[in-house]
């Protein structure tokens, strides 16, 4: 029997990576101590995900971990019992410019070659998809129906309540303020309320990740950017697929922009910042709204009888190179990563969760080795060309 | 079918000819009057379900009847609307919501200028009821830029709902005046300040980074960029988790009033009310003016907490006031056809046996308010300098929050460096406007030589003193020489009945012995608001004492009216000289026996509907917080959607609190929810600014 401050393994944060990361594990018969400094889960940028999934990416490691992801979630409510709004309605990004059709033509060899369900579909195939969208300057674009989307704060709730029925520990409003280290190992982590001994400690903590690997002498330079957010009043379901339309916007202030119907009938939305917004800030602004419905009304004229109930700003925890760090900390014993989701924690999370259980018990990942050091803290993160499609 | 509507009232100016619209209810025709709203004019028609709720099917209509939930939502003209804030057109085609709406398949395209308005000004002030009128009047003064948002049409705020003579102090507060003709007053000096713009339906929507403020501007997002803001938005009315509190028919007082006095509808026949508060006490009496008969009113507490001269009233009138009751469940089907209420113990707790049950219409919920301060906190929060007046700094009566809009526009002054006092005397009179009524100490005995005089039946203190004011012979005093004391009569009367017609409580009467040398009969005058035909000259009426006692009976002689009443009556009434210092008031209806229910099962709390509009039971949110231990109303909302839907907690996250209290935990411990923009579901149009040219996006 093990004292009450010892596990065997601790997640730090409590959110998108964390909380499967913790779940899986304590599937694995881990004793399972989650620390975060908030007063729940799914607190920090979790809740501020717009709920996407996707495996329609170019790089292969997030491929190969969102079709994890989405495994997991289409089933979770087999396996669980729980609904946390899951729904297969696939991804869509219409092109409305050659450009555009340029870019998501050119990634669907790599996209084929995984196997993804993704195709090109001429102009009247996406107006079948794509209810009510503009005919106006529509070439095509492409579909993949099996991506899908799902409700972060259902998830985490579930997760952690999954987590907890396998007897994880979680402590709430405990933020980290030191690592327990032992040479060049990491045994346990220092909160205000006391110290807690663990052989591995995982750094799941979004944005605040690159403050944590500095207390193991780690330089994992994460600098979180905005981005804002909003969601409107429920409606009867129309739109199946999560739309990305990757055109910057006339008012010269957006790159793209993406939205879908969620599985409660809300419309969800966010666009990308031409020019990233960085710092902690979570403020909203009053330009959000106006520049987003122009453009929402624009792709889908229909949606100009919405009604907007909320909006909001999360942050992206990005890294120098734009893709996730994840694996075996680099000359540091028993410290994992999870950091660094550059705004795709959420849809990367149970993929990323699965994996490092996997990697803590059983010494590897689920998927290839090769695919998975693609994401290796080892890397030289400056040396990364950034992703086509992010 | 004849329309429920107000078609007389003894104060409220009712429309002789008011234009008719014509428009459809699920394909019926219906009438309803131009630029009314579409929950008023459904009301009129006897419709009270407005559609059903998307979770379960459970009848939904009116509740706040102020645009903040979302309950009365109807489909008009194809677009999803709050029935209570969209005005009726002619030939509207209205249609109620079954389940979730479908987003119109309207696929024109817009076109697009993207200019969002921006307004900069000195001071934003949120509210234009008492405190946020007040507050311009005194900066317009000084000419300091103001931009005062109302999301109402008309300003005044709760005060054009409020039919009665106003306490307070003549000098300072309009005592003695009708709150409609206060709010007009107010209305008419702010108005008269040039650097001051009024804007009204323009809610205010947000607050946000770099202290930009969102305004709903008549349905325009524009943004206001200020200086300092000043959130005089006024109160909420707090709402009670009951069994069957989800039931169209159960609504607040204040969703009352607005129906009743602003939109002249009649939504009931006969009503229960919960709560013995102010608004509790005064709603049944405005009720009774409309013609709508108020079968009871429960208060928890062993005494009412509003004014005596307020409970006194409707207590001579004949409505029965059960003090120590709670309500226990509404029941109907569709809408509320009974109400059950019972004693309760030491503890608030219901005793079984004591249920009582009453067939009503409606139930009016009056149990408090609680301050709208979230724009101030959100204020604070995001580095703004920010105030609070009126109720959204602290609940009182409307004549302190005109005070405290003076008070709070004088120290924005100072910070603005103006050279502005605050004088001490209104700190003063605030704190006495502000204070709670104390315990009923008796009034004075009337003088035994006179042959006529008054008797002041006030028997607390409360901050009031126009009778002082108005006596002729500076015969009425107050002892204590303040605001608050009782009033007592220590000098002439020559019965001028001055004091009768503008005592706010109806709380004097004038005793005259002149008219029968034998003193057989005397006359005894008392005011008289109720509506015209209830009493006739000539008519026998049953007489009651102060409390509502019968006395005997008394004989109409005259109903006194005029321009100097101020659309008070006076009735006189001869009665047998012995009854004459005792009678106070006529009955208008006489209390039923209430029926005595066989079993009344203890409610349960699946019974109890915490969250509306997620359709939320208190069962829910226990099982939740007991499995769980969380300490966090984030995590209610996320894991059962408590406080996601449209009206953003405004109702649920107070009685989420209450939770936690019940089940032993400190609020001090809980993390309060998160609020973000918008504090009102805001229409995407709001946002687009379409324009007729080419330029599109």
């Amino acid at each position: 029997m093990k004292a009450a401050t010892e596990f065997d393994a601790i997640v730090i944060g409590a959110g998108s990576v964390g909380n499967p990361t913790a779940y899986f594990l304590a599937r694995e018969g881990f004793r399972m101590l989650v620390l975060d400094e908030l007063s729940s889960s799914g607190q920090g940028q979790n809740k501020a995900a717009i709920g996407g999934v996707r495996a329609t990416h170019s790089d292969p490691a997030k491929i190969r971990l969102c079709q994890q992801s989405l495994e997991i979630f289409s089933h979770w409510k087999e396996s669980t019992g729980t609904d946390i709004g899951w729904k297969k309605g696939g991804y869509c990004f219409p092109a409305f410019t050659e450009k555009v059709e340029t870019t998501i033509k050119g990634l669907l060899p790599v996209q084929k070659k995984f196997r993804l369900n993704i195709d090109w579909l001429d102009a009247e195939g996406i107006q079948k998809v794509v209810t009510g969208i503009s005919p106006d300057g529509l070439r095509g674009g492409t579909y993949s129906p099996d991506d899908g989307q799902v409700s972060p704060l259902l998830a985490a709730e579930s997760f952690t309540r999954e987590a907890v029925r396998l007897g994880a520990v979680y402590r709430y409003r405990e933020p980290v303020k030191s690592l327990v280290l032992n040479g060049n190992a990491v045994v346990g982590v220092r909160t205000e309320k006391g110290e807690y001994r663990a052989p591995t400690v995982i750094n799941a903590s979004g944005v605040n990740a690159t403050g944590l690997c500095q207390m193991a002498g780690l330089n994992i330079p994460i600098l979180p950017d905005s981005h804002e957010g909003g969601i409107s009043a429920p409606v009867q379901q129309f739109l199946d697929p999560l739309v990305v339309d990757l055109r910057p916007g006339p008012e010269g202030k957006t790159i793209n922009f993406y939205f879908g119907q969620d599985a409660n009938g809300q419309i969800i939305f966010c666009y990308t910042p031409k020019v990233p917004i960085s710092g902690t800030n979570r403020n909203s602004t009053y330009e959000f709204m106006p520049i987003i419905a122009a453009r929402l009304v624009e792709v889908i004229p229909r949606l100009k009888n919405l009604t907007i109930r909320r909006v909001w700003r999360g942050l992206y925890p990005m890294t120098p190179d734009g893709s996730p760090v994840v694996g075996k900390a680099p000359n540091v014993e028993g410290f994992v990563l999870g950091v660094g989701m550059c705004g795709q924690g959420f849809m990367l999370g149970p993929g990323v969760g699965l994996n490092l259980a996997s990697l803590v018990a059983h010494g590897k990942p689920v998927v290839d080795r090769e695919v998975f050091d693609l994401l290796s803290p080892a890397r030289d993160l400056y040396a990364g060309k950034k992703e086509a499609l992010k | 079918m004849s329309p429920d509507r107000v078609e007389r009232h003894p104060i409220l100016e009712v429309p002789a000819h008011p234009e008719i619209v014509e428009f459809t209810f699920d394909g019926r025709k219906l009438e309803g009057r131009k630029s009314e709203m579409i929950s008023s004019a459904l009301f009129a028609n006897g419709i009270q379900v407005f559609g059903r709720h998307r979770r379960d099917g459970s009848p939904q209509g009116i509740f706040c009847a102020n645009g903040q939930c979302a309950q009365c939502l109807v489909l008009a003209d194809g677009l999803p609307v709050k029935a209570c804030i969209t005005p009726v057109h002619p030939d509207m085609d209205v249609r109620p919501i079954e389940g979730l709406p479908e987003l119109m398949a309207d696929d024109a395209p817009v076109y697009l200028r993207r200019e969002i308005p921006e307004v900069e000004t000195d001071v934003l002030v949120v509210g234009g009821g008492p405190a946020g009128l007040m507050a311009v009047t005194e900066l317009g003064a000084k000419g300091v830029r103001c931009v005062l948002c109302d999301d109402k049409q008309v300003l005044g705020g709760k005060l054009s709902l409020q039919t009665h003579n106003f306490f307070g102090s003549v000098d300072d507060c309009y005592a003695g005046v009708r709150g409609t003709d206060i709010g007009r007053i107010l209305e008419q000096q702010a108005r008269a300040q040039k650097t001051v713009d009024l804007w009204t339906d323009s809610p205010v929507v947000g607050v946000f980074q770099d202290g930009m403020v969102g305004v709903l501007k008549q349905g325009h997002f524009t943004v206001v960029r200020p200086k300092s803001m000043l959130v005089a938005a006024g109160a909420r009315e707090k709402a009670l988790a009951f069994a069957g509190a989800d039931l169209p028919g159960v609504y607040g007082a204040g969703a009352f009033q607005t129906l009743v006095n602003r939109d002249l509808v009649k939504p009931s026949r006969r009503l229960f009310i919960v709560g013995g508060g102010n608004v509790g006490l005064i709603v049944a009496y405005q009720a009774l003016q409309a013609g709508i008969d108020v079968v009871g009113l429960a208060e928890v507490l062993p005494e009412c907490g509003g004014y005596k001269v307020h409970r006194d009233k409707i207590l001579r009138l004949g409505v029965p006031v059960y003090t120590s009751h709670t309500v226990l469940r509404a029941e109907g089907t569709d809408r509320v056809e009974r109400v059950i209420i019972a004693r309760v113990d030491a503890k608030f707790r219901p005793i079984p046996g004591s249920e009582l049950a009453f067939e009503v219409d409606t139930v009016l919920v009056a149990v408090g308010l609680s301050s709208v301060n979230e724009l101030f906190e959100e204020g604070r929060r995001l580095g703004m300098k920010v105030y609070s007046a009126g109720d959204s700094q602290e609940i009182a009566e409307a004549s302190a929050a005109m005070f405290s809009g003076k008070i709070v526009a004088r120290k924005i002054l100072q910070d603005m460096g103006f050279s502005a006092e605050i004088p001490s005397e209104w700190l003063r009179i605030q704190a006495m406007l502000r204070s709670h009524p104390g315990p009923a100490l008796g009034f004075y005995p009337p003088p035994r030589e006179m042959n006529v005089y008054p008797i002041l039946r006030c028997s607390q203190d409360i901050p009031c003193n126009p009778c002082t004011d108005v006596c002729i012979t500076d015969g009425i005093t107050i002892p204590e020489g303040n605001l608050l004391g009782r009033p007592q009569l220590v000098g002439d009367c020559v019965g001028c009945l001055k004091c009768v017609a503008i005592c706010p409580g109806c709380a004097i009467s004038l005793v005259d012995k002149r008219h029968d040398p034998s003193a057989t009969v005397a006359r005894v005058t008392i005011p008289w608001e109720m509506p015209e035909e209830l009493v006739q000259v000539g008519q026998e009426v049953p007489t009651t004492g102060n409390e509502g006692e019968i006395v005997g009976t008394g004989k109409v002689v005259r109903i006194l009216s005029g321009k100097s009443l101020n659309r008070r009556r006076l009735m006189v009434l001869e009665v047998p000289f012995a009854d004459a210092e005792k009678v106070a008031g006529v009955r208008i209806r006489s209390p039923e026996t209430p029926a005595v229910p066989e079993f009344v099962p203890p409610v349960t709390d699946d019974e109890v509907i915490v969250c509306r509009c997620e359709r939320i039971t208190k069962q829910m949110i226990v099982d939740y917080l007991e499995n769980t231990g969380s300490r966090d109303f984030n995590a209610v909302k996320a894991a059962l959607r408590s406080g996601m839907g449209p009206c953003g907690g405004k109702t649920c996250a107070e009685l989420t609190a209450r939770i936690f209290r019940e089940l032993g935990v400190d609020l001090k411990a809980v993390t309060p929810p998160v609020h973000r923009p918008f504090t009102q579901e805001v229409p995407m149009k709001a946002f687009l600014v379409e324009s007729e040219g080419s330029n599109r996006v």
